[in-house]
């Protein structure tokens, strides 16, 4: 990774070796990495590679020990998770985290919590029921009551509803049918695309996050082993020996096992 | 077994509610006096007021624990604290009732949050037992407090209201207006409460910090001053109670002692549901009122928790609680 500016013109997000302990563990091992405005950017990694941290890190609900984050050229590191939501980012937690005893109405409007311009607001909830007709149907049940893909639908719909210019999405996929996948994934497209929301999507489902990311990165143990294109990501060997399940061939993919159990 | 508790409980329920209806019928049957049924109506009219003072005190304790999964054995005090300071306000700086009583309700929910953010927050994460013994401590504290205090006291004190010696007659049974004031004020603070959580936006967020604090957070709510306010709702709450019951009972330093009938109102309920509160409280009440009117001297004390206890065999998870079920 170079460190010119040049090369970071248009980056919404940077992390410099941002280091994030869970008391005396070191979940988060010096992790740097670019966002570019207007993309979709993931972050791959088996469980427990540290991805959780890393958006928990950015989005203020954990404060890194060591590094920076930088969001639109500011320091946001260590902020209020609140300031951080005001300035821009949104965060759909792993696991959805709706507010069960409540009506996916009031989800919907407790994602608008910071904003004050109930005009925008109104617009923004018709812009959410425009891309989960689900949602509108359900408005007046407890999300509680919700299937896991609508409750992933309802977490993001209250994601949008803070209007953020950044997105953050913990494994969207998890628990869920490949069809179900399939319909999120195709909205996170359009929301990218449509509303030029950029981004930042967390995944164990390596196959499908780069298949509508721009750019990836590859995570193991607290650190970026690897990064690039989604298409050339898609295309390394390595990649899909390790995390798309593509088993190699033959000998030779056997004796690049034995060597690179991990990567670095 | 559990079928068997099941039916059980139908029948109780079915039992209960039959033997709250047959004296009505049995007097229009003729079968009971005229005067027996008077004399019935009335017990439930003023087991009902007191039970709104119960169900109060176990609604500020449910919407704590909701919240902030803290058990707060001070709620009794807050309630105290709450009736002395509208005594102050009313009584001591002769401040006209609504004003004073105002006034009260107001520094008492600044009294909650006070502690909220100086008792119990530096505590929170340590273990539940520390936080039990924070709220148990603060509670002594109070009454202690309160018995020096100049004006309180140990001595007794009444707060005049505009209802008192005046009586409500709905046909032969005659109810005072502070017992009729009481469950009025009770009915219209829980619709005002409805209201509050559930159409503005401050009380929606009290309800999501409830439900799920992490997803709050990433909201951008400010979990902890939510909390704190949470505990200022209650506080108030609380003195509203200690108003209400200041003319039927009085105002001293050992009434948060009324906490031993608020638990088993939200244990009776479902502990953590805000309806079974205000149920548990009202079933108390009125049960209360009938044995010590019905049966010999000494049941009305235990009265409490016998219902308690025999709702709890049959149905461990309160009237209106649900056994916890883990999500997917
Ligand atoms: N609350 C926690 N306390 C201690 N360790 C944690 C906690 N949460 C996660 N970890 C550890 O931090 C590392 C990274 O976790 P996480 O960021 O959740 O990974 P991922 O999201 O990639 O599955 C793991 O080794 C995990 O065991
Ligand atoms: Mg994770």
């Amino acid at each position: 990774m170079t460190d010119t500016p040049e090369a970071h013109a248009g980056a919404i997000l940077r992390l410099r070796n941002v280091e994030t302990y869970y008391g005396p563990i070191r979940a988060v091992r010096g992790v740097s990495l670019d966002v570019r405005t207007g993309t979709i950017v993931t972050v791959l990694g088996a469980n427990g590679a540290g991805k959780t941290t890393i958006l928990k890190t950015i989005s203020g609900i954990m404060d890194p020990q060591k590094g920076a984050v930088h969001f639109r050229e500011r320091p946001i590191q260590g902020l209020d998770p609140a300031l951080i939501v005001k300035l821009g980012v949104s965060h759909v937690p792993e696991g959805r985290q709706v507010f069960p005893l409540l009506s996916v109405a009031d989800n919907l409007k407790l994602g608008a919590y910071l904003r004050s311009d109930a005009v925008h607001v109104a617009k923004d909830l018709a812009l959410v029921y425009d891309y989960f007709p689900r949602l509108q149907d359900r408005a007046g049940q407890l999300a509680g009551q919700l299937s896991g893909g609508e409750q992933q639908m309802l977490a993001l719909g209250r994601a949008l509803m803070a209007r953020p210019a950044l997105l953050l999405l913990d494994e969207p996929s998890l628990g869920l049918s490949p069809l179900l996948v399939k319909e999120i994934f195709a909205i996170i497209r359009r929301i990218n695309a449509e509303q030029g929301t950029t981004i930042l999507l967390v995944e164990q489902n390596a196959n499908m996050a780069l298949k509508v990311a721009h750019y990836g990165y590859v995570l193991e143990v607290g650190r970026i082993v690897f990064e690039g294109p989604s298409e050339e990501l898609l295309a390394n060997d390595d990649i899909r020996e390790f995390y798309l399940g593509q088993k190699q061939q033959g000998a030779r993919g056997r004796r690049r096992w034995k060597k690179r159990k991990v990567w670095r | 077994m559990e079928r068997v508790f099941a039916a059980l409980w139908r029948l109780l329920v079915a039992a209960a509610l039959l033997g709250f209806v047959a004296p009505p019928v049995l007097a229009a049957l003729g079968l009971v006096s005229g005067a027996d049924l008077v004399n019935y109506l009335q017990q439930v009219v003023s087991g009902a007021a007191l039970g709104c003072v119960y169900a109060l005190v176990a609604l500020g304790i449910v919407l704590i624990y909701k919240a902030t999964e803290t058990i707060n054995f001070a709620q009794g005090e807050l309630m105290m604290l709450g009736a002395f300071l509208c005594f102050t306000f009313v009584a001591i700086l002769g401040l006209p009732f609504w004003a004073g009583a105002l006034l009260g309700i107001g520094a008492c929910a600044v009294l909650g949050m006070a502690t909220d953010r100086i008792v119990v927050r530096p505590v929170v994460g340590q273990p539940a037992f520390a936080i039990v013994m924070v709220t148990l401590g603060f509670g002594f504290v109070a009454r202690s407090l309160a018995s020096v205090i100049p004006g309180w006291g140990t001595d007794t004190h009444t707060i005049v209201t505009p209802f008192a010696n005046q009586i409500v007659a709905l046909g032969p049974v005659v109810i005072s207006q502070d017992h009729a004031a009481i469950i009025v004020a009770t009915a219209l603070l829980c619709g005002l409460l409805y209201l509050f959580f559930t159409h503005t936006k401050l009380g929606l967020a009290m309800q999501a910090a409830s439900q799920n604090q992490l997803a709050a957070y990433y909201m951008g709510i400010p979990v902890k001053t939510v909390f704190t306010m949470i505990w200022g709702v209650s506080a108030g709450v609380a003195a509203i109670a200690g108003l209400m019951l200041a003319p039927i009972a009085f105002v001293h330093t050992q009434m948060g002692m009324i906490i031993f009938k608020a638990f088993p109102a939200a244990v009776l309920g479902g502990f953590g549901s805000i309806p079974g509160a205000i149920v548990g409280g009202l079933v108390i009440g009125i049960v209360e009122a009938l044995a010590g009117f019905y049966l010999p001297e000494g049941f009305k004390d235990v009265a409490a928790y016998v219902v308690l206890l025999v709702v709890l065999l049959l149905k461990p998870e309160g009237i209106f609680g649900h056994v916890r079920k883990k999500k997917v």
